[in-house]
């Protein structure tokens, strides 16, 4: 138990450390980085919690995908970062303001909730059979009562995916494309021409 | 003392605070206003699972796997959008994204 403890502790600092780090990086490197820092120590915060299949799909998918792509991007796009800084010691006070009075609220919702929905009512919802793991019993929710919505997860990320290809592609002028027709078409007796070179003398 | 619901409830308020100050903050960078956006989505994820896992229903784990697939493609989107307006513009400071006003 007490190493759970130390473990929940463990993970939710250093969540919540590079997610400060995220937002007050000098560089955008830097920020990215901590952002694959804070998915993995939640991924971790995930495992505590008994979610095994979504914290090994945030590392997969965040840390694998999303995070490399924000890496790309910031690395892609020549941008002169000190300039985008201005401001934000400009912002510092009312955006610490906002967002002391933020936690405080959302620490105040909490607390009382849990003093009002005590743990009966929380422990009411039918306890997880502990004959199947996380990933079995998700599975078999997700393929039979939310097939549906699976299917339309997927059509989200296809549309995103056709949505950022189109965006992105664009047509240079000057740039020799290949052109499968021309290729198919290609006939030898049109383009090889056969010669007899008499002896000693070139073609 | 033993570590519950509260406990993850309290880190997703922190986590969930500290993205919408770092959208405060940097107000001119896009590329950290995107971060912040995708540091709230997690934290609405750890608080999706912490309430599935204390309740014992996972279907607050289908949900957040559906929040997970969404964060995915509106970080795909948002950064296909960007890609195009720094080679449109040169820049990406949010100040100067004004072309559709009106």
């Amino acid at each position: 138990m007490f190493v759970v403890t130390l473990a929940f502790y463990l993970f939710a600092t250093v969540t919540i450390g590079s997610a400060l780090m995220v937002i007050s990086a000098r560089n955008p490197v830097h920020s990215v980085l901590f952002l694959i820092l804070a998915f993995f120590s939640a991924a971790a915060l995930f495992v505590l919690m008994g979610a095994e299949f979504l914290a090994m799909i945030l590392v997969v998918v965040y840390v694998g995908a999303v995070a490399v792509l924000f890496l790309f991007v910031v690395m892609m796009l020549d941008i002169d970062f000190r300039e985008l800084k201005q401001g934000f010691l400009q912002y510092l006070p009312l955006g610490v303001l906002i967002g002391v009075v933020l936690a405080v609220e959302l620490i105040f919702v909490i607390g009382s909730v849990a003093l009002i929905a005590d743990q009966e009512a929380l422990a009411e919802g039918q306890a997880l059979p502990l004959t199947q793991g996380n990933i079995e019993a998700l599975g078999r929710v997700l393929y039979t009562q939310y097939l549906f919505l699976f299917q339309a997860a997927g059509l989200v990320l296809l549309v995103a995916m056709i949505g950022a290809i189109v965006l992105t592609l664009r047509h240079r002028v000057g740039v020799r494309r290949q052109k499968v027709s021309d290729q198919v078409s290609r006939r030898p007796e049109d383009v090889v021409i056969k010669v007899r070179p008499g002896v000693g003398e070139g073609v | 003392m033993a570590i519950g619901l509260e406990h993850y409830l309290t880190v997703a308020a922190l986590l969930f605070t500290i993205g919408i100050v770092g959208i405060f903050l940097n107000r001119r960078n896009v590329i950290i206003i995107l971060m912040s956006v995708e540091l709230m989505l997690l934290a609405v994820n750890i608080n999706l699972v912490a309430f599935s896992t204390h309740t014992g229903n996972l279907v607050g784990q289908v949900f957040a796997l559906f929040v997970l697939t969404v964060a995915a493609a509106e970080a795909a989107i948002g950064l296909a959008i960007l890609v195009v307006y720094f080679r449109n513009r040169g820049t990406i400071a949010v100040r100067d994204i004004n072309m559709m006003k009106g």
